[in-house]
């Protein structure tokens, strides 16, 4: 055997590898496997807009602040520590010193002011940036010191500290661009319509109580993957070590199999809701518009729907019937003081009858002798909705309505909620990805395109949504938190009264975390099973040795 | 050639029997095909629920069996107008020929090239929503019946052109038979197990059709069962190991099909 200088340099390269390795990255090479549901669009962290990509940007974007997941409380990241003026219109970060993106380039104030910047550039079209437009005027960054940067807009804006979460730091100077992060990971690899792998950086600042650097784990390989029923197929085969947002029916299945693995958060985010056309310009007949913008009409209807059994038969029980816009997770924002939703066919028949309908051979009439029928539309594919549709159908029978349920594809279903309104009523969800009431803002105010019962208005159409459009505009423009907290309370009152939305459910937040995986905690919040991805490590296989 | 013809009659046997269960749904079942028993949902069969019960508690065997109804009755109804018109178009541009066989023909290619689902898909979204459920049923078979001819026109083209030549056309043509004449004596009696063939082959495409239009949510509203829209109950496949009752609807409709492929002597037991 010949051992030549060249192999004396490996082996002593490799010993004092194995010897000076800290016991957190005692899987080297080790990869954790998991799926997104979707093709990333964008690996610019500035342009994410759809899920996949989402993801992609919490395990590579660094951030100036971070909302724990689980605690929802905020932490330092790259900024050691923030004040957000009085008046809330300017915040000072104070930066991490010796911070370096994944290609080496330093990080410092001005990478905070490019991000800014290229953030807010209308050109940009970034959805991350309009969270930031409180009112008219530009936003202006200082960076007194390499430490130091300062960032004032025109108006206060409400909950500011929150919104850099969804800020991933770029670099101003590398020429990788977007692909340079200061995040756990970076994209080392992307095969469209297969997968992203992302590797270790390097230079994430992060360590563990231990001074070990963090990730622990050094690849992650995130299999692009839309059928649901194969990602649960190959997790169980041990292929992949954890799905996020498992529907009910799966989990179901896979805490039959495998108990172990999983694992339930609670009630979620997300909730399910349901909607009247209540627009001015559709075509919808006068007494069908009528019925819809009556207030008895709508509660009644919510009275009527027995949310309990929606919760129990479509959900499987891993669902909460829904007692508002806010679900009880969000613990700051949710109003305790709303009443729990209750299924009484009694009190809403009592309800039209105030309102002048009547119920004849088991045929609820309007005041004018038209029958009450209408159409609900719900995408199609989506089997838990349309569950839900044939149950609320059997519901509303109860009380004389007929409801006729009609599945649309996407794309003919969003023409006909958001251009020619030409629909009775909708049943759709609601992801929630921001725990702040400005996140919907565009829900809430009159003149926002996603007001979906009565979208775009000049004007508040009712003396309600104008007290909605006050308190919501109020609530934006102070940064006291009490304050904010006790108009968005009424906002979330004023909505339990008039029934713009009749929410259903909200989800619980259900995910498959693997044996092999330690340390996953999933929670309510997005993303979900793998929120702290520094701390997760791959236990030793087995058959494998240490790496898996 | 006994036990083909006993199969024969067996699948037609199995064919009237599936065909009068669903025109008789309620003698064979005292439940309402909507209502839900919630309190035992996916429950496995039992003499109450003999089939078990669906996703939302509904009696699995009463669907089946009005979803015959809706799925047996209208299938042929559709398949009869796409063999109509294949017939009619077929017919005139075999015997024609000339400019109106190349118009009739380049349609039904341009027809044929045009991805069936995705039409259907686009043509269902533009009924108006406030129809009942019995109407979209109608609309969803009629629809597939005037999308689905031009597969048999081609067969019923080819046929016809072959009959243009043949000698009994042209000495009928020679002794100077009317049009009508040659029509309803020579040529029709001539194509009719062509139409027959057709007509009984296209019954099982349009179920199969409905079943996966149902199965993308765009077919049979709900609570009207058929059976495109109970097999949705089926897209899981580890459910359905759990619960092989479950797959009751897909048997039903491959003995359907199958049955459909056998109740007419093949071209070897005619020759």
């Amino acid at each position: 055997m010949r051992f030549s200088r060249r192999s004396a340099v490996l082996w002593l390269a490799m010993c004092s590898f194995l010897f000076s390795a800290p016991s957190g990255r005692a899987q080297s090479g080790a990869e954790l496997h998991f799926c997104l549901h979707g093709e990333p669009k964008t690996f610019n962290p500035i342009l994410v807009d759809d899920e996949a990509s989402e993801n992609v940007r919490y395990l590579t974007g660094g951030v100036l602040i971070r909302v724990n997941r689980q605690t929802q409380a905020l932490e330092p990241a790259l900024a050691e520590s923030w004040q957000v003026s009085r008046d809330g219109r300017k915040i000072t970060f104070h930066l991490r010193r010796g911070v370096y993106f994944s290609d080496g380039s330093p990080f410092s104030s001005e990478d905070v002011a490019y991000t800014m910047k290229l953030l807010m550039d209308p050109q940009t079209h970034s959805a991350t940036g309009d969270a930031f437009r409180s009112g008219e005027g530009t936003i202006g960054v200082q960076t007194p010191s390499p430490e130091v940067a300062v960032i004032s807009f025109p108006t206060p804006v409400a909950g500011l500290e929150r919104l850099f979460d969804q800020v991933a730091i770029l670099s101003s100077k590398s020429p990788k661009k977007e692909m340079s992060v200061l995040g756990p990971y970076y994209v080392s690899e992307y095969v469209a319509g297969s997968h992203v792998l992302l590797r270790r950086n390097p230079n994430y600042w992060k360590h563990d109580a231990e001074g070990h650097p963090l990730p622990y784990i050094e690849t992650v390989r995130l299999d692009i993957q839309r059928n649901r029923d194969i990602e649960l197929m190959r997790f169980r085969r041990g292929e992949l070590q954890l799905i996020n947002r498992l529907d009910a029916e799966q989990f179901d299945r896979l805490q039959k199999d495998s108990p172990g693995a999983a694992r339930n958060a609670g009630t979620g985010l997300d909730g399910e809701e349901f909607w009247f056309n209540q627009t001015a310009t559709s075509t919808l007949p006068d007494y069908k518009r009528k019925w819809f913008q009556t207030t008895e009409f709508r509660r009644a209807v919510s009275v009527a729907i027995n949310r309990a059994d929606l919760a129990r038969v479509v959900f499987d029980g891993y669902a909460t019937p829904a007692f508002g816009p806010v679900s009880p997770s969000n613990h700051f924002w949710f109003n305790a003081s709303l009443p729990a939703p209750k299924h009484d066919p009694q009190a809403a028949l009592l309800l039209l009858s105030r309102a002048g309908y009547r119920l004849e051979n088991g045929v609820l009439k309007d005041i004018a002798g038209n029958r009450v029928e209408f159409t609900v539309i719900t995408n199609s594919g989506n089997t838990a909705r349309e569950k839900m549709a044939t149950m609320i159908q059997q519901d509303l029978s109860e009380i004389g309505i007929t409801l006729k349920v009609v599945t649309l594809d996407f794309p003919s279903l969003i023409e006909r909620i958001t251009r020619t309104f030409d629909y009775d009523a909708c049943l759709l969800g609601l992801v929630n990805t921001d725990l702040d009431p400005n996140g919907q803002l565009t829900v809430w105010l009159s003149s926002g395109e996603d007001h979906q019962w009565n979208p775009n208005q000049k004007t508040p159409s009712t003396s309600w949504e104008a007290e909605i459009d006050k308190l919501m505009h109020e609530q934006a423009s102070t940064p006291d938190e009490k304050l904010r907290k006790a108009k968005f309370d009424r906002v979330q009152q004023i909505v339990e009264e008039q029934q713009p939305f009749i929410y259903l459910v909200n989800k619980n937040a259900l995910s498959a975390v693997s044996s092999d995986l330690a340390g996953a905690s999933p929670v309510a919040l997005n993303p979900q099973a793998f929120w702290n991805i520094e701390t997760l490590r791959l236990k030793p296989s087995p058959e494998m040795g240490a790496s898996k | 050639m006994n036990a083909q013809r006993m199969f024969r009659l067996l699948c037609r046997g199995t064919l009237l029997f599936i065909f009068a269960s669903g025109l008789f749904a309620g003698a064979f079942t005292h439940y309402s095909y909507t209502h839900q028993f919630r309190d035992i949902p996916n429950t496995a069969p039992s003499a109450a629920h003999w089939l078990g019960t669906d996703a939302l508690g509904r009696d699995l065997f009463t669907r089946i069996v009005y979803g015959t109804r809706v799925s047996l009755l209208l299938a042929p109804a559709a398949a009869l107008l796409a063999t109509i018109i294949a017939a009619i178009l077929g017919g005139i541009a075999g015997l024609r020929g000339g400019w109106l066989e190349k118009i009739i023909l380049a349609t039904a290619d341009l027809s044929m090239s045009l991805p069936l689902l995705f039409v259907l898909i686009a043509l269902r979204a533009l009924l108006p929503l406030d129809v009942s459920p019995i109407l979209s049923v109608v609309a969803t078979f009629v629809v597939l019946g005037l999308l689905g001819w031009p597969a048999s026109l081609r067969v019923v083209w080819a046929a016809s052109r072959n009959l243009r030549d043949s000698d009994h056309v042209l000495l009928a043509q020679a002794l100077g038979y009317r049009r009508s004449q040659m029509l309803f004596r020579q040529v029709i009696p001539c194509l009719r197990p062509i139409f027959l063939a057709q007509f009984w082959i296209s019954i099982p495409i349009f179920i199969l059709t409905e079943a996966t239009l149902s199965m993308l949510g765009l077919g049979v509203m709900e609570p009207l069962p058929s059976w495109g829209n109970l097999l949705r109950g089926s897209e899981d496949f580890s459910a359905m190991a759990a619960n092989p009752w479950r797959l009751v609807p897909l048997v039903v409709l491959v003995l359907t099909v199958i049955c459909f492929q056998f109740i007419f002597p093949g071209s070897e037991e005619l020759a």
